[in-house]
């Protein structure tokens, strides 16, 4: 067999999803038997078959994507439960073989596959989508690329309207119709605890975890994912501000990007200005904006 | 003979993995360690805490860099993204060779993540090698591949494993990363003599050496890197340094992780073996 065709021929059986007793299946990707499967390209030794020996990589492989994605969206596992989250994650890892180096970039689909497959996220498909979403973003501002901040003498000669400001890379600003980052914040600090867990107190979690779920009213709420210090943290921010900053990030002026935010505001006229004024305040000391490239290649 | 044009000529001593639970302690406490190994994956991003923690190793710490996911004997071609972002943090880290493993892992650009064994072929021997030597050129440090352990064999294998590692290893004109602790994991799982895979190895070819642990079970031997390196383990290593010589050597231990105190003990064991190995050749 050319190199290429073995590793095909058993990159598909070691791809293919397990039983639901965690081990492989009797029928080969090919529709016949596995056990005639594995034995063309898989010798048996003394101890075990080639089935056998085959169905190590084949776990393996399982155990290892499925973890991956589980620490990723402890939140989402949460808000489908353990159950419907584990079919879940094995349907997507189905769809979503990784295509990457990394096992990082495992979930990045996660958000849009579970918007056209909303069998999935049974009746909390919008409260799935937004959590996954966050989840996602969590990832992203964690080891996203951080520019040179902008400092007050960047801005030298540069104020007035046509001034564009250039968000770091790292920031995420997200709009969510459910309030998930009480929600994430409060499954991390339950698993948080679980290193001291003993089964009681396990399933209580579990417990209080559903109740925090069904319980959770939809509320929209705007979000900026941002880092301090290396942490990744979530800043509530206004409707004003998320389109202030949303219409800076697609690289308007600053004058279109206040127009464009107080369009809808109900912020009376007269307390828009001090209200941005303070806003960039905030921004500029949690060092949002980068510098320009042609004011950093100068420096 | 250990400091070679494979490692860069360097004479590393005794090194562990870097690892998430023991940032705090080697950052604050400053431990006297010979060397870290990385994972190289785990850095090759945009930013962020990991390469924060990273230069901040790297002003007080020698560090070389080891890949999970290259997969040089996958048939397809290399990745070219994967390549980039490898260069950049080789610029970073300065480290003077680089490791990966002799497996595959990716077919028509879907990843495993896994270190699959590969058919010990002339066709796969070539094209490993000839894709040794594309990141060689590319990264233009020298590369070490890393024997893996594994749990299958092929029917199409044309001659033993240590045979392929030797074939590669010159059509590529490459190092090795002798991981003894796999060695013994596929001896047992292939019922072969582990010293004769020592003793087939082309010793002035050794860059580097890696120590570790492995879980048995019933009818095979996983490499776990989860316990304390095991004695038949310690009689390759020491076999190992017999003949390459006083060989950068690395412990690693990945899951159920102890102090940093216990992983660098537990490493600093190599120095008996390095010590004896050392008064051999000077008498």
């Amino acid at each position: 067999m050319k190199l290429m065709q073995l590793q095909r021929t058993m990159a598909r059986a070691v791809m293919q999803p397990l039983t639901s007793s965690e081990r492989m299946q009797r029928r080969a990707p090919d529709g016949g038997p596995m056990k005639r499967y594995a034995s063309r390209f898989i010798k048996p030794n003394d101890r075990l078959t080639s089935f056998e020996r085959l169905e190590i990589y084949n776990r393996q492989y399982w155990f290892r994507v499925l973890s991956a994605l589980g620490e990723d969206f402890p939140g989402l596992r949460a808000v489908l439960g353990e159950r419907r989250f584990d079919a879940m994650a094995k349907a997507y890892l189905i769809a979503n073989p990784s295509r990457s180096f990394t096992l990082r970039n495992l979930g990045g689909r996660m958000e849009s596959w579970l918007r056209k497959n909303p069998k999935w996220a049974g009746p909390h498909q919008n409260l799935a989508l937004d959590i996954a979403r966050l989840e996602w973003a969590d990832i992203e501002a964690f080891d996203g690329k951080a520019e040179p901040a902008l400092r007050p003498e960047d801005l030298v000669n540069a104020a007035g309207p046509r001034l564009k400001l250039i968000l770091q890379p790292y920031v995420r600003l997200l709009s969510f119709r459910y309030p998930v980052d009480d929600l994430l914040l409060e499954v991390r600090k339950e698993d948080d605890d679980t290193d001291f867990a003993s089964n009681t107190f396990a399933e209580h979690r579990k417990r209080k975890r559903v109740r925090a779920v069904a319980k959770l009213k939809a509320a929209q709420i705007y979000l900026a994912v941002h880092r301090i210090d290396y942490s990744v943290y979530f800043r509530r921010i206004e409707p004003e501000e998320f389109s202030l900053l949303t219409a800076l990030r697609q690289g308007k002026t600053l004058a279109a990007a206040v127009e464009s935010a107080f369009r809808r505001s109900k912020i009376a006229p007269e307390e828009r200005p001090l209200q941005v004024q303070t806003w960039f305040q905030t921004w500029a000391t949690l060092g949002w904006f980068s510098r320009p490239e042609k004011k950093r290649a100068a420096s | 003979m250990a400091a070679n044009r494979f490692n860069g000529f360097t004479d590393y001593g005794i090194g562990i993995g870097l690892r998430a639970p023991h940032y705090d302690h080697i950052l604050t406490r400053k431990p006297v360690v010979d060397w870290f190994e990385i994972i190289s994956e785990n850095f090759m991003i945009d930013g962020g805490r990991p390469l924060h923690i990273l230069d901040q190793i790297l002003e007080q710490y020698k560090v070389v860099q080891h890949g999970v996911s290259m997969y040089f004997g996958s048939a397809e071609k290399l990745n070219r993204e994967h390549l980039r972002r490898l260069k950049e943090l080789v610029q970073r880290t300065k480290t003077p060779w680089l490791s990966d493993h002799l497996c595959w892992g990716s077919v028509d650009g879907r990843y495993t993540h896994d270190l699959l064994p590969m058919p010990y072929t002339f066709e796969a021997a070539r094209i490993t090698a000839q894709k040794v030597r594309e990141v060689q050129d590319f990264l233009e440090i020298p590369i070490a591949v890393e024997n893996v352990s594994s749990y299958a064999e092929y029917h199409d294998s044309e001659m033993t494993e240590w045979e392929f590692l030797n074939e590669v290893v010159e059509r590529a004109d490459c190092g090795i990363l002798l991981d003894v602790n796999n060695i013994y994991v596929s001896s047992q799982n292939h019922s072969f003599n582990p010293f004769d895979y020592v003793n087939s190895v082309p010793a002035h070819r050794v860059a580097q050496i890696h120590i570790a642990g492995h879980s048995k079970y019933r009818k095979y031997i996983l490499d776990t890197h989860d316990h304390p390196v095991i004695d038949p383990v310690w009689k390759l290593y020491e076999r190992a340094i017999q003949r390459a010589g006083h060989t950068a050597t690395l412990l690693e231990w990945d899951d159920s992780i102890p102090s940093f105190k216990e992983v660098h003990d537990e490493a600093l064991k190599a120095n008996k073996f390095l010590r004896a190995t050392a008064l051999a050749e000077a008498v």
